[in-house]
C-alpha cells in the first residue's frame, strides 16, 4: 500500500460524534477521543448518551450509544450543535444521528454491520449505502470489522474477541484525521487489559490499523489540525461532573478535619459518585451501600449527628423518597449533603437523559416549612467547587444543603484546572469542646448555627428529633409562639446565607435589551449563545445562578437593568416561577423537555426573536 | 477531654430532667427503669450511650435517658443507628423500636441491620398494637384482631419476630417481658455484650388499647405454666411443680411429664449456639399448646459489619498509603500548561 499525500487543513473547531449499537463501545472510544484531545492542548466538551438498557436489543434504534465531543483552539462551552464528522458503526446509528451531520460533512461508516437484519432493524427499506441518502456527505464506507480481522488474524482469539477492537481501529482513523498521537490510547489499553496481554495487543493493533488505513485511503483527501488552545499556566486534566463533584467531597472532607461519610443507594446517573468515593478508602473515606435510598439519607443523618462530613447522592425519584428524612435533617439543624443528579421525569422518567426538573422538589419537596439551601454547579469541572462549597455551607451554617447536578453534567467532562486545595475557602465547623453553657439549640452567632455536640463528648448529652423543639434546650415543645419562633428562625438560617455569597455579576453589560438567566448544566449553551449575539452587536448579558436558595442578594438590582429577562431552563419554567414571585418581572421562558441539553443554536434564535423580533 | 468515671455511674445519671408522659400503667416504665438501673454497671461511659429511636410511644424512650438520644422518623431508626455507628464506633448504640416501627414500616432496615451484624442493640416493645395512633391493629396482632381499622378482625397473619431476625440472619435473638425486670436486666446485658446486631423481643402491655395481651404469661396463677426460661446448657423445665419438660419428638416439641418416664437428663437441653433448635423454638411463638420460649433463643460469633468496613480502611491506607489529593488530581492523564 502506498501513503497518499493530503492536504493539511487548520481550523478552529470540530465537533464529532461516535454513534452504534450499545456493545459497540463507543462511550469507550468517545471518552479516549476526549483524553487525547485534553492532552493534546484543545479546549473541548463532551456529551455521551446511551440507552438505560445495559444491553438493549442489538441493532435497534433503542440501543443506539453514542458519544459527540466539540474540541477548539478556544474556549468553548459545548459540546457543539452540528457534527463535522459523524461514525456510525451500524445503521440504526445512522438512521439516529445523520440529521446532525452538517452538508458536507464526513461520514465514516463500518459496512460490516449494514447486514439486512441490521438494516430492517434501523427501519430502512434498503440499503443506506446504496441510494442516494448519503449524496451531500463525504461518505467513507469502509468494513472496519473485516480489516480488523485481518490484522488479528494470527492472534488466538476468538472472531467475536477480535470483532470487539473494531471501536478501536475507528478511534485510530480519527486520530489520524486530525493529526494525533496514539499514545495515551496505547497507554491506556496497556494498563486497561494487563492482565490479557492477547487483548492488549488486539486493540492496539487495531488501533493502528486505523490510523494507517487514513494514511492509504484515497478518498480523504485532506486531514485537520485543530491546534492548542491557550488556557492559564496550571496543572490540568479532564474530568467528568460525576469524578470532580466526588474530589470537591473528597477535599472538603480533608480541608475540614473529618471522616467523609457517604450513605446511598444505586440509581442512574449518580451511582458513578459512589464508586468514586468508594476507591478512597485510604483516605478514611466511609461508603454505606444502603438497603434503599431512605436509609442511605437517614444512615447519612446519623453519620452528621455522630461527627462526620455525611452526604448522600441520588436522583429525583430517590429524592422522593428521602424526603421525609429531608425533613428531619432541617428541623435538627444537621450538617448534610443531598447530591441529586437529575434526570428526566416524573417518575422513572428517562433514567439516562438530563433535564432539570427538579428545582420545585428541591426548593418545596417536604411537608411543612421546610427550606433548604440549595447550589447547582453549571459545568463538569464545576461541580468540584459546588461540591466543595456545598460541604462549607453545611458545615459552617449546620444545615442540609441540596446540591443539583444533571446528566448532563455528571457524564460530560471538560478540562479541569486542578487548584491548589491550599487556597480553597477555610473548612469552618461547629464542634463544640466546652461543655459550659451548652445547650444544643443555641443559636446566639451571626449565623445561627447551633453548636455540634458529638456524641462521645462528656457533659453534653442531649437528645435532637422530629417533633419541634424549644430553642435553646432542644426540648419537645407544642407551644404555639415558639412553633412560631423556629419555623422562622428555620427559614432565616437559609436567607442569611446570602450575606456570605458574592454578588451576582453578569457576564457582559449590567444593563441593555435582554438578561438570559440560566442555573445549572445549561451553561455552556447559553454563554455560547450570548457570547454570538454579543459578537452580532446585541445587547444581551448571560447571569448564571449557582445559588438558588438563597438567591443572590442583588439579583433584584440586575434584572430592573434589562428591558427583558428570558429565563432558559429545561423543565416547563420552575426557576422562571421563583423569580417572577420573588421580584414580580415578566420573565420569558425558553424551555425544553427532551432528555437533551440545548443547543446554543435555539437559545441563539430565542436571543434575537427577543432582541430584534416585534 | 476527660472521659466520665464509670465506676461512679448510679441509675440517677441516667434519669433525664423531661417528665415521663407514657400512660399511667403502660409497661414501659419498667422497660425503662431496668435500662436505667443497667446502664451504670455495664462499664461503659456515659457520654458513649447513643439512644436512637423511630416513632411510636416506645420510642419516646430516648427523652427520659440522660444519654446522647436521637428520637428519628418512623421506621428509620436502624438506618440512623448504622451511621452514627460507622461515624463513631466507640459508641453504645441502643436502638428502641416498637412492633409497627420495626416489623411494619421499618421491616426492610430491620431484616437488613440485622444481616450486616452491625454492632448494637435493638429493643423492639412489643405490644401487638398501634398505641400512639390510638389502637389500629398490628403486624404482630393475632389472626382476626378486632380493631377501629378491622371492625370485623383483621385479615393479617402476624409476623414471629424472632423467626423473622433468625431468617435475617441475627446473630443474637432473645425475647424477654416487661414484668419480668430480673430477667429482663440479664437478657439486656447479655445483648450489651453481645458483638453484633442484639435484637431483643420485649412483651409489654399497653393497657389502653390491648391490655393483657401477654396475661397468662405474666399472672401468677399461669405464668409457671406458659413461660419456658430458656438458659444455656440447662434442661427445657417448666410448670407451677417444675415438673414438665419438652422433648423431641421427630421435629416437633412434646410436653412429658417428669417422674416415672422421664427424668431431668432425658429433657431437651437448651444450646443458643444451634440454629436449628432456634428456628424450632422460634416456631412455637404462636403454639398455645406449648410454654412461649424467654431468654436467648440464638447466639452466633461472626464478623460485624463496622469492623470490617474499619479493616477495609486500614488496609487500603497499608497498602496504597494515606490519601494524597495532589496525587489524586493528577492521576495519570493530566497535562501542564506553561
Amino acid at each position: 500500500m502506498s501513503t497518499v499525500k493530503k492536504k493539511i487543513s487548520e481550523v478552529d473547531q470540530a465537533t464529532i460524534r461516535f454513534a452504534g449499537d450499545s456493545g459497540d463501545g463507543m462511550q469507550l472510544t468517545g471518552s479516549q477521543f476526549s483524553d487525547n484531545t485534553a492532552i493534546f492542548g484543545n479546549d473541548l466538551a463532551t456529551l455521551p448518551d446511551f440507552p438505560a438498557e445495559i444491553r438493549a436489543p442489538k441493532g435497534s434504534l433503542a440501543g443506539v450509544s453514542s458519544f459527540q465531543l466539540q474540541f477548539s483552539n478556544k474556549d468553548i462551552h459545548t459540546p457543539g450543535d452540528d457534527l463535522d464528522v459523524l461514525v456510525a458503526m451500524n445503521p440504526a446509528g445512522l438512521k439516529v444521528h445523520l440529521g446532525d451531520l452538517k452538508d458536507n460533512g464526513m461520514l465514516i461508516i463500518n459496512t460490516a454491520n449494514f447486514t439486512p437484519k441490521n438494516i430492517k432493524l434501523a427501519g430502512y427499506e434498503e440499503s443506506p449505502l446504496d441510494g442516494s441518502l448519503l449524496d451531500g456527505y463525504q461518505a467513507i464506507k469502509v468494513d472496519m470489522t473485516k480489516l480488523v480481522a485481518t490484522v488479528l488474524e494470527k492472534l488466538e482469539l476468538s472472531s467475536k474477541l477480535k470483532a470487539r477492537s473494531t471501536n478501536m481501529f475507528a478511534l485510530g482513523l480519527l486520530y489520524w484525521l486530525y493529526g494525533r498521537s496514539l499514545d495515551s490510547s496505547v497507554n491506556f489499553i496497556q494498563k486497561k487489559f494487563a492482565k490479557t496481554p492477547d487483548i492488549v495487543e488486539a486493540n492496539i493493533k487495531a488501533l493502528n490499523a486505523g490510523y494507517y488505513y487514513g494514511e492509504t485511503l484515497e478518498v480523504i483527501k485532506t486531514t485537520y489540525r485543530v491546534n492548542k488552545a491557550k488556557f492559564e499556566k496550571g496543572k490540568y486534566r479532564n474530568i467528568m461532573g460525576n469524578n470532580a463533584l466526588a474530589f470537591g467531597l473528597l477535599t472538603a472532607a480533608q480541608r475540614s478535619g473529618l471522616d467523609l461519610y457517604y450513605g446511598g443507594y444505586p440509581i442512574t446517573p449518580a451511582s458513578d459518585i459512589l464508586h468514586y468515593l468508594a476507591q478512597y478508602k485510604n483516605f478514611g473515606v466511609k461508603t454505606f451501600q444502603a438497603e434503599d435510598e431512605i436509609a442511605g439519607v437517614v444512615s447519612a443523618i446519623g453519620a452528621a449527628f455522630a461527627g462526620d462530613l455525611a452526604i448522600t447522592a441520588t436522583s429525583g425519584p430517590g429524592v422522593a423518597l428521602k424526603s421525609e428524612a429531608l425533613g428531619l435533617a432541617v428541623i435538627t439543624e444537621l450538617p448534610l449533603v443531598l447530591v441529586n443528579v437529575q434526570r428526566g421525569g416524573p417518575s422513572t422518567g428517562l433514567p439516562t437523559k438530563t433535564e432539570q426538573s427538579d428545582l420545585n422538589q428541591a426548593m418545596y419537596g417536604r411537608n411543612g416549612e421546610a427550606p433548604m439551601v440549595v447550589l447547582a454547579p453549571a459545568t463538569p469541572a464545576d461541580c468540584f467547587m459546588m461540591a466543595y462549597e456545598a460541604c462549607r455551607i453545611a458545615l459552617k451554617y449546620m444545615i442540609p444543603v441540596i446540591l443539583l447536578s444533571d446528566g448532563y453534567i455528571a457524564n460530560g467532562s471538560e478540562p479541569w484546572k486542578i487548584p491548589d486545595v491550599n487556597t480553597l475557602p477555610e473548612m469552618e465547623t461547629r464542634i463544640l469542646k466546652k461543655k459550659e453553657g451548652f445547650a444544643p439549640f443555641n443559636h446566639g452567632n451571626p449565623d445561627l448555627a447551633r453548636p455540634w455536640a458529638l456524641p462521645g463528648t462528656p457533659g453534653m448529652e442531649h437528645r435532637i428529633g422530629g417533633l419541634e423543639k424549644w430553642e435553646e434546650t432542644g426540648h419537645v415543645s407544642y407551644d404555639p409562639e415558639n412553633h412560631q419562633k423556629m419555623v422562622e428562625l428555620r427559614q432565616e438560617k437559609v436567607d442569611i446565607i446570602a450575606r456570605d455569597l458574592a454578588p451576582a455579576k453578569p457576564f457582559g453589560k449590567e444593563s441593555g435589551d435582554l438578561l438570559v438567566i440560566g442555573w445549572g448544566g445549561t451553561h455552556g449553551a447559553l454563554r455560547s449563545a450570548v457570547e454570538t449575539a454579543q459578537n452580532e452587536g446585541m445587547a444581551v448579558s448571560h447571569l448564571h445562578l449557582r445559588y438558588l436558595n438563597p438567591l443572590p442578594r442583588n439579583l433584584g438590582e440586575i434584572l430592573v437593568k434589562f428591558q427583558k429577562v428570558m429565563i432558559a431552563e429545561l423543565n416547563l419554567g420552575q426557576l422562571a416561577a421563583i423569580i417572577r414571585a420573588k421580584f414580580l418581572v415578566d420573565a420569558i421562558g425558553l424551555n425544553k423537555v427532551q432528555g437533551k441539553p440545548f443547543t446554543q443554536t435555539e437559545v441563539f434564535n430565542k436571543i434575537t426573536e427577543l432582541v430584534k423580533g416585534a | 477531654m476527660e472521659a466520665t468515671n464509670t465506676q461512679t455511674l448510679t441509675r440517677q445519671d441516667f434519669v433525664s430532667d423531661q417528665d415521663v408522659r407514657w400512660c399511667p400503667g403502660c409497661g414501659d416504665y419498667a422497660i425503662l427503669s431496668v435500662v436505667q438501673k443497667l446502664f451504670p454497671t455495664l462499664g461503659i461511659p456515659k457520654e458513649n450511650f447513643l439512644i436512637v429511636s423511630g416513632i411510636g410511644c416506645s420510642s419516646r424512650f430516648p427523652y427520659y435517658m440522660d444519654t446522647y438520644g436521637f428520637h428519628t422518623i418512623h421506621g428509620r431508626a436502624p438506618a440512623l443507628a448504622t451511621g452514627a455507628k460507622l461515624a463513631n464506633p466507640d459508641l453504645s448504640v441502643w436502638v428502641i423500636t416498637g412492633d409497627g416501627d420495626s416489623m411494619s414500616i421499618g421491616g426492610n432496615h430491620f431484616i437488613h441491620v440485622l444481616r450486616r451484624n452491625i454492632d448494637m442493640n435493638i429493643l423492639m416493645f412489643n405490644n401487638q398494637i398501634y398505641g400512639l395512633t390510638k389502637g389500629q391493629y398490628s403486624p404482630t396482632s393475632e389472626l382476626g384482631k378486632v380493631t377501629k381499622s378491622t371492625p370485623m378482625g383483621s385479615l393479617d397473619h402476624p409476623f414471629n419476630p424472632p423467626q423473622l431476625a433468625l431468617g435475617a440472619s441475627g446473630t443474637f435473638i432473645a425475647r424477654t417481658i416487661d414484668r419480668e425486670q430480673k430477667h429482663m436486666s440479664i437478657i439486656l446485658e447479655e445483648a450489651n455484650n453481645h458483638k453484633g446486631t442484639s435484637f431483643v423481643e420485649i412483651y409489654q402491655n399497653c393497657n389502653i388499647f390491648n391490655d393483657g395481651a401477654f396475661s397468662e404469661l405474666t399472672e401468677k396463677g399461669t405464668k409457671a405454666e406458659t413461660q419456658l426460661v430458656l438458659e444455656q446448657g440447662k434442661p427445657m423445665i417448666f410448670g407451677a411443680e417444675n415438673d414438665k419438660g419438652l422433648v423431641l419428638e421427630g421435629s416437633n416439641f412434646k410436653i412429658v411429664k417428669l417422674g416415672k418416664n422421664y427424668s431431668a437428663d432425658d429433657i431437651l437441653k437448651h444450646d443458643k449456639e444451634d440454629k436449628n433448635l432456634a428456628m424450632l423454638l422460634s416456631e412455637i411463638t404462636y403454639n398455645p399448646d406449648l410454654p412461649v420460649p424467654l431468654g436467648i433463643l440464638y447466639q452466633e460469633s461472626k464478623p460485624t459489619y463496622d469492623d470490617m468496613m474499619t479493616n477495609q480502611i486500614q488496609e487500603a491506607i497499608k497498602s496504597k498509603g494515606p490519601g494524597d489529593l495532589e496525587k489524586l488530581f493528577f492521576g495519570t492523564s493530566s497535562w501542564i500548561v506553561d
